[in-house]
C-alpha cells in the first residue's frame, strides 16, 4: 500500500483501524505510509489522546522520543510508540511544539514507563512536561548548560 | 522478612531521585524510639564489582530489608545518537555494536531493518537466514554471559567457568564470521558484509550438536542446587500488570506471564518461516526469569538448527547498486562500479524522507530503532530504545517489594546500564 496522507484519507484507507476509530475526533493529522499509522495530535489533548488510545486496546508505551525540526517551526516533534499485545500491532502519535512553548503533558498518570523517557526527553531536548513528578535531567549531569540533542548544540568541540 | 514500607503500585511509582532517598532517609533516622525507623543510606556502584556495568543504585535499607531505591543511570551515556547526527546512514552501523556489546548483531539488525524499511529494499534470503542464525547464537552468547554472571554473584564460580566455555566458542565463530569478537558489525544495510568462511558451518555444526547437553551440564549444576532455589524463589516479583504498566520487556515480562516475543507476534527479517516455542513462566520471581532465559536458549539452539539447514544459497546483499557497495573486482573493472563505490564512500546515500520504528526481540527485550530521514545522506535523528531505561525503573519497583536476607541478591535482572 502505497502512502497516505492527511486525516481524510487515512480515515477512508484504514476504515476498521482500531486507533483511527479511537483518535477520529482528536487528531488532526494522518499518515500511513510503509505500513505504519502515525497520528498527530495537538499538544494540549495528548492525555485525552492518551487514555483514548490505552482503552483501544493498545497497553504498551514502547518509547517516547523528540525530533528537533530546527530551523523550522513547530520545531519539536515528540513521539510516542504505542503497541497493542491483543492487536499486534504500532501506533505512533506525533505531537508538534513550537520553540516558544515547548511544554506538554505529562502520560506518567497513564503509563508510568514514560517517566525516563520523558526525563530524558527534558534532558536532552529541553522539551517540557507539564505536571511530570520528577523532571529533572537524567543522563547529562544536573549542572549541564544546554540540550545535547538539540540541532543547534554543536556534534564536535570543546565547551 | 515483611517489608517495611508498604510497595508502591506501580501506577503511583515516582522513580524517586537519589537526593529523594537520601531526604526521606534522613527523615526516617529521626524518629527515635522506634527500632524499624532507624534507616540506612547505601551506594551502590557506579563501580562495584557486583554491578556489573555503570549503573549507581542508592539504596535505603532497614537491616536487610530495601525500604526505597534510587537508581542513576546516565553513566554510560556516551552521545550516540548525537554522533549518528553527523554520519553517514552506512556509517552508523558500527556505532549501533557499542550500545550493546553482548548482542552487537541484534542492534546492527534492528537498525539495518528500519533503514532498509525506510529505503523499502528486498533483502535476499540468504541474508535473512544468516542474520537469523547469527542472532541467536548471539542470544545464546548473551544468555550465557547473564548466567555466568548471575551465578558467580550468588556465589557459584564454577558455572561462571562452565559459560565462558561455551561462549568462547561462539565469540571464535563471530570472529571467523566478521573478522572480530565482539563488535562485529556483521550486518550491512541491504544484507550482510561478506560470504562466511568455509568452516563456518562445520563450527556452528558442532557447536550445536553440543549445546544443549551444556545446558544439561549448567541446569545439573544449579537447578536443583539448595542454595540457588533459596536464592532466586520468590524473590524480586514482578506482576504481569506492573511489567507492562512499567514498559518491561523480553525475558523479563516472559517470566511474569505475558505471552508477547516481537519474534513470533510481529515477525522481521523471515523468523515466520521457522518453528520455535516461546518460554513463558506464570511466577514472575527470579526463579521465573532464569527459567525463560535457559528453555530460551533450547529455543535459539534450535532455530539456530533450522537456519543453518535451511540455508538457502543466492546473493548475500540487495540488488541495489545505488547504496550497497560494489564488489572489490567489479569495482577495479566496471566503470559504473567504481563510479558508485566511489559516491557510496564520499557523500553516502540518500534516504527517502519519511519515519520508521523497527523493533527487535533482543536477548534483553525489545530493542528499536526510530529512525527519521529528511530525504538527505546524513541521519537526521535516529533514537535507539533499549531495554535498559524500562528496566532501571521497574528496578525500583520491584526491589521495593523485595526484602530480602542477607546475601541473598534480590537484584531485577542484569541489565547494562547502558543507554543510547
Amino acid at each position: 500500500m502505497a502512502a497516505v496522507t492527511g486525516t481524510t484519507a487515512v480515515f477512508e484507507a484504514l476504515p476498521e483501524n482500531k486507533a483511527v476509530l479511537a483518535l477520529k475526533t482528536i487528531a488532526s493529522d494522518a499518515k500511513f505510509d510503509r505500513a505504519e499509522l502515525t497520528l498527530t495530535v495537538p499538544g494540549e489533548s495528548i492525555l485525552e489522546a492518551a487514555q483514548a488510545i490505552k482503552t483501544a486496546g493498545y497497553n504498551f508505551l514502547e518509547d517516547v522520543t523528540a525530533v528537533d525540526w530546527y530551523p523550522s517551526e513547530p520545531r519539536f516533534q515528540v513521539t510516542y510508540h504505542i503497541l497493542s499485545h491483543s492487536l499486534k500491532e504500532r501506533i505512533r502519535l506525533i505531537v508538534r511544539l513550537d520553540s516558544a512553548s515547548a511544554s506538554v503533558d505529562s502520560i506518567v498518570s497513564i503509563w508510568p514507563s514514560a517517566n525516563f523517557y520523558e526525563r530524558e526527553v527534558f534532558d536532552l531536548f529541553g522539551v517540557h512536561f507539564g505536571s511530570h513528578p520528577n523532571l529533572r535531567r537524567i543522563m547529562m549531569p544536573e549542572d549541564w548548560e544546554g540540550n545535547p540533542l538539540r540541532k543547534d548544540y554543536p556534534v564536535e568541540g570543546y565547551r | 522478612m515483611a517489608p517495611v514500607a508498604t510497595p508502591p503500585s506501580a501506577t503511583d511509582m515516582v522513580n524517586p531521585g537519589v537526593e529523594d532517598v537520601i531526604a526521606e532517609a534522613l527523615k526516617h533516622g529521626k524518629n527515635s524510639g522506634n527500632a524499624s525507623d532507624h534507616t540506612m543510606v547505601l551506594n551502590m556502584g557506579p563501580q562495584h564489582p557486583s554491578t556489573h556495568g555503570v549503573l549507581r543504585l542508592v539504596l535505603e535499607v532497614d537491616g536487610e530489608a530495601v525500604v526505597s531505591l534510587a537508581p542513576d543511570i546516565g553513566y554510560l551515556h556516551t552521545g550516540i545518537e548525537k554522533t549518528c547526527e553527523a554520519k553517514f546512514y552506512q556509517q552508523v552501523v558500527p556505532l549501533t555494536d557499542r550500545i550493546d556489546y553482548l548482542c552487537p548483531m541484534t542492534n546492527n539488525l534492528a537498525y539495518c531493518l528500519a533503514v532498509e524499511k525506510l529505503l523499502e529494499l528486498e533483502i535476499p534470503e540468504r541474508a535473512q537466514y544468516l542474520r537469523v542464525l547469527l542472532n541467536e547464537l548471539t542470544r545464546i552468547q548473551s544468555h550465557l554471559v547473564w548466567l555466568g554472571t548471575h551465578a558467580m554473584d550468588i556465589g557459584a564460580l564454577t558455572v561462571f567457568l562452565y559459560c565462558f566455555r561455551e561462549r568462547e566458542a561462539l565469540l571464535r565463530i563471530f570472529e571467523g564470521v566478521a573478522g572480530q569478537r565482539m563488535m562485529t558489525s556483521y550486518f550491512r544495510i541491504g544484507g550482510v558484509s561478506m560470504e562466511p568462511p568455509l568452516d563456518f558451518y562445520q563450527q556452528v555444526r558442532d557447536f550445536l550438536a553440543d549445546m544443549p547437553s551444556k545446558i544439561d551440564e549448567y541446569e545439573g549444576l544449579l537447578t536443583g542446587n539448595p542454595i540457588w532455589i533459596g536464592r532466586l524463589k520468590g524473590v524480586g516479583y514482578l506482576s504481569p500488570e506492573d511489567g507492562i504498566a512499567l514498559g518491561v520487556t523480553g525475558p523479563p515480562l516472559r517470566a511474569s506471564g505475558v505471552d508477547w516475543d516481537l519474534r513470533r507476534d510481529m515477525p522481521y527479517s523471515g523468523y515466520e518461516k521457522f518453528d520455535f516455542k516461546v518460554p513463558i513462566s506464570q511466577h514472575g520471581d527470579v526463579w521465573a526469569r532464569y527459567a525463560v532465559r535457559m528453555e530460551e536458549m533450547r529455543e535459539s539452539v534450535k532455530i539456530a538448527k533450522q537456519a543453518l539447514e535451511g540455508l538457502p544459497s543466492g546473493r548475500i546483499v540487495a540488488d541495489a547498486p545505488k547504496i550497497i557497495l560494489p564488489d572489490r573486482e567489479q569495482m577495479k573493472t566496471q566503470m559504473e562500479s567504481l563510479i558508485h563505490h566511489f559516491k557510496i564512500v564520499t557523500e553516502g546515500f540518500g534516504v527517502p524522507a519519511g519515519e520508521v520504528y523497527q523493533a527487535v526481540e533482543s536477548p534483553r527485550g525489545e530493542m528499536g530503532y526510530y529512525v527519521v530521514s529528511d530525504g538527505s545522506q546524513a541521519v537526521p535523528r535516529p533514537h535507539a530504545q533499549s531495554v535498559l531505561c524500562n528496566a532501571a525503573g521497574a528496578r525500583d519497583h520491584v526491589q521495593r517489594q523485595a526484602a530480602c536476607r542477607r546475601g541473598r541478591h534480590h537484584r531485577f535482572h542484569r541489565y547494562r546500564a547502558r543507554r543510547d
